[in-house]
């Protein structure tokens, strides 16, 4: 059965789309992260990207179309091993909603955080097991979160990881993300509940699930978040944008495709650099000052999210900080991470906008001591010199443990934030 | 009239297990009566343990005043008074039985002096002779009877010319010639107690190798250092009948292939095994299981009747001390409704046995980690290569550790040589933390002990040993 390729909804308002350009041909192959098309709505031209390995077997929606509904058929892949005989049974059949993965951006997410605990042993995020049962789980490639000990006061011990592996329950860790959600089991009737609850499902927590709830309800619970939010004018952004791609050779290894979410990366790290005091996390003795600002980058995948690093960013150019985001997620999507390349970072970056997401707050990835949320860029009426004019507004908000950071130099990160993004140009110094 | 009283727990048997049951229990605020017919502190303390390693120790001191020369000492005339010696450990053991007699009115236990019987569910009578003298009920009950040595057709002790450990304790005069049936560690203590003292000791074991539960290793070091002093060892042999006469015992040894040898000696000790004290509990009627000798139990000790359970030596083996006192605390706990209660592991419990050289261990023997198919690495290191070892002139010894290769897992640690009694406890604690060898890499051992040579032979078994 051959790969749909369906027209993303790109906005909660949105019902239709513009195909404006396929970057692949058909008989192409294609991987995950490959950019196969752009499409325009009314508020913003996106990516498709592949989320599949595949050979692009039929383009059913030609370059310019205008008016394509949402979840129309686009294209169709073919997996490895299918010919194009099966083509023709699938363009026929029915769509079926757009696999939410589908959409572009390297940076559709949700705000939560890294996907892995840290190597290293922190005060209260500490998991209990005997060294023993440490390097059984390694050798085994198992999650000890996914552990129950029944040691003393509950460390996990030999016999817990002998049994997690006779049990058949052994969790990969994070790194080896699970290419599907694990099988979701059917419960007939509700037993145990209240009377008059209809059936449901039960989706058994994977090891990236467990580390998800434990380190954000840990974040929220002892990081006292707080938040600032400005409005960014990004005229002039997708101005500059628009101008540096069209510099771009069309193919090759120096061609490039720079997003908004490149500017954001990279404004955020040169104002971090401008304002240390916010590109820091707590310790227990300590409040840490980091002297580089790797950026934590969100992103959605098939069962959870996971936040690829862009190490160093304030000391990388657009065109780097875009091409290293877009093989980060593309693997990020596959599974494909090393753990190096989502465990630390400085700094987050939760970016919703493609979902036409106005604005919002993100939950901190402990231990750093900020996250910024980021919103869809539309035109918004704005009074300007004592008159009304329209400008694309991003609203950006900064999520801050105030242990960490206080407000006025959060309000001083927010300000060189904004001046940034609102003058592309000093971006480049 | 007998007395009645209720209580929240009853434990029949006052040994290292059913006391320390009892002062746990009392501890979480139960109120406990504890019923003995004997000793309070049991065998261990009054027939075992202590009093055994109060002659050891004589003979432990007769040996050094033997070899003052070594340390640049001149002793005159050394000699021994049996009685004397007989007397010092007899004082030591009443001094601990008192002890245990404090610590238990200190807790508020209350300790019926009488042998206790199951009488119907939930109580216990307690008689003494004939004479009933107290009934008592409660909600749970605790038994831990201990068990006793085991005789065998043709070879029962009669306490005069053939003993059992109680009589080898208190002899009225030193035997000048003494065979050892059996080479466990009762019986090996035993032979290294006499032997030192200067009686001619004959050993004799059925099994292919002198203390066979100790890894292979480790016996055939303890073998050359008995033999070194003058004891006869024979194994893969048996006694196949004792004659007695007015003074002494002619035994005859069944050596294997069809040779056999007589042997006349003073005296003979039994020494061949346990067996459960399971008469006498008012057993019958209830659902609790009785196997070879021994309550059944399961992990939290309890016996197939509800409310009854079991610690000890009188659940079987290994018969230890240390064993039965942990049990008593597991059992406690688990009926008290603690949580975080552990069960026992088996591999955890060392075992040590006070002969001269002394040898303890812990965990699987190399021959039953290999059997149990388990990929090992072998650690030595000789007491030969240890500073502290030669200046104590204690040269002769071992300390062997065994690792799973796959997982650094500590799987055993044997050792012979001074004083490695005491030194076992660090591999015990290893052991129960599930350390692998990198911690013990990473521990730092003080200079200079004999403790140094544990480190060592964990490096050893990585090829990393330094001294040696």
């Amino acid at each position: 059965m051959p790969i749909e390729i369906l027209m993303p909804t790109l906005s909660p308002t949105m019902t239709e789309g513009n195909l404006v350009k396929w970057h692949v041909k058909e008989g192409d192959a294609v991987g995950p992260g490959d950019i196969l098309a752009e499409i325009e709505t009314d508020k913003a031209t996106m990516e498709i990207e592949a989320v599949e390995e595949g050979v692009l077997g039929r383009i059913l929606v030609a370059d310019g179309t205008e008016g394509v509904a949402v979840n129309a058929l686009l294209a169709l892949l073919l997996e490895e091993g299918e010919d194009a005989a099966a083509l023709d049974a699938a363009s026929t059949a029915a769509p079926n909603p757009p696999p939410p993965a589908a959409v572009e951006s390297p940076a559709e997410a949700t705000p939560e955080p890294q996907a892995a605990p840290p190597p290293a042993m922190e005060k209260g995020d500490r998991v209990f097991a005997s060294p023993l049962a440490r390097r059984m789980a390694r050798q085994a490639g198992l999650a000890l979160d996914a552990v129950t000990g029944s040691g003393p006061h509950g460390r996990i011990v030999k016999a817990n990881i002998e049994a997690a592996l006779a049990g058949g329950a052994p969790t990969p860790t994070p790194a080896k993300a699970p290419a599907a959600p694990p099988a979701a089991a059917v419960v007939p009737a509700p037993t145990l509940e209240t009377p008059g609850m209809p059936p449901h499902t039960e989706l058994p927590h994977s090891a990236m699930r467990r580390v998800i709830a434990r380190r954000l309800a840990e974040s929220k619970r002892d990081a006292p978040h707080f938040y600032l939010t400005v409005d960014c004018h990004i005229d002039a952004l997708l101005a500059t944008r628009k101008e540096l791609n069209q510099r771009s050779p069309a193919e090759g290894a120096e061609a490039y495709r720079i997003s908004v979410n490149d500017f954001i990366i990279r404004a955020a790290a040169l104002a971090l650099r401008k304002v240390p005091a916010a590109n820091a996390a707590w310790t227990d003795d300590a409040i840490r000052l980091y002297q580089a600002a790797d950026i934590s980058v969100a992103v959605a995948i098939p069962d959870g999210l996971i936040t690829p690093i862009i190490r160093g960013a304030d000391g990388k150019g657009l065109a780097e900080i875009s091409r290293a985001m877009k093989d980060l997620a593309g693997r990020a999507r596959a599974g494909k991470l090393m753990p190096e390349e989502y465990q630390g970072g400085t700094f987050s970056i939760s970016n919703l906008g493609m979902f036409g997401i106005k604005q919002f707050a993100a939950v901190i990835n402990p231990p750093q001591g900020a996250i910024l949320a980021v919103g869809a860029g539309e035109p918004r009426a704005i009074v300007k010199d004592g008159a009304l004019a329209v400008a694309t507004v991003m609203s950006c908000t900064l999520s801050i443990d105030h242990r960490v950071v206080d407000g006025s130099a959060g309000a001083e990160f927010m300000a060189a934030f904004k001046a940034l993004i609102e003058d592309p140009l000093t971006m480049l110094l | 009239m007998a007395e009645a009283k209720n209580f929240d727990l009853i434990i029949i048997g006052g040994g290292p297990g059913g006391y320390v049951a009892a002062i746990r229990a009392a501890q979480l605020g139960g109120s406990v009566a504890l019923v003995e017919a004997e000793h309070l502190g049991g065998i261990c303390l009054n027939w075992g343990c202590i009093p055994t390693k109060a002659l050891l120790r004589t003979a432990e001191v007769f040996h050094l005043m033997n070899h003052a020369g070594d340390y640049g000492l001149s002793v005159k005339e050394v000699s021994f008074d049996i009685a004397k010696t007989v007397k010092r450990s007899r004082d030591i053991a009443e001094r601990l039985s008192a002890g245990v007699k404090h610590l238990l009115k200190k807790n508020k236990v209350t300790v019926f002096d009488g042998h206790g019987r199951l009488d119907g569910p939930g109580k216990v009578v307690v008689s003494a002779g004939k004479k009933k003298i107290a009934s008592l009920t409660a909600k749970n009950i605790i038994l831990s009877s201990g068990a006793r040595a085991r005789d065998l057709p043709g070879l029962e002790a009669d306490g005069k010319l053939v003993w059992t450990y109680k009589e080898a304790m208190v002899p009225e005069t030193m035997p000048l010639s003494l065979l050892v049936v059996g080479s466990g560690a009762i019986g090996m203590e035993f032979a290294s107690f006499y032997r030192t003292l200067g009686a001619d000791v004959t050993v004799v074991e059925i099994l292919p190798s002198i203390l066979p539960v100790e890894d292979a290793e480790i016996a055939a070091l303890a073998r050359r250092a008995f033999e070194a002093q003058g004891m006869k060892i024979h194994t893969s042999a048996t006694v196949t009948s004792l004659q007695k006469a007015a003074k002494n015992v002619t035994a005859v040894i069944d050596l294997g292939g069809g040779k056999t040898s007589n042997l006349t000696v003073d005296k003979v000790i039994l020494a061949i095994g346990i067996t459960g004290n399971v008469e006498d509990l008012g057993l019958d009627g209830t659902s609790v299981a009785v196997d070879r000798g021994h309550i059944v139990v399961d992990q939290w000790l309890r016996t197939g009747e509800p409310r009854i359970f079991a610690i000890g030596d009188v659940v079987g083996p290994p018969w230890l001390a240390h064993k039965a006192s942990h049990e008593g605390v597991i059992c406690v706990e688990k009926i008290a409704g603690l949580a975080d209660v552990q069960p026992l592991k088996t591999a955890n419990i060392p075992g040590c046995t006070y002969c001269m050289p002394q040898i303890a261990s812990i965990g699987m023997t190399e021959q039953a980690a290999k059997d149990a198919g388990r990929k090992v690495k072998v650690g030595r290191f000789p007491y030969l290569g240890n500073g502290k070892a030669i200046a104590l002139g204690e040269t002769e010894g071992l300390i062997k550790t065994i690792f799973d290769a796959a997982t650094g897992e500590l799987l055993g640690a044997h050792m012979i040589g001074a004083e490695v009694t005491e030194l076992i406890q660090g591999f015990c604690v290893a052991k129960t933390l599930e350390t692998t060898e990198s911690e013990l890499m990473h521990s730092i051992f003080p200079h200079p002990t004999l403790s140094e040579m544990m480190h060592e032979s964990v490096l050893d078994a990585y090829g990393r040993a330094i001294h040696f």
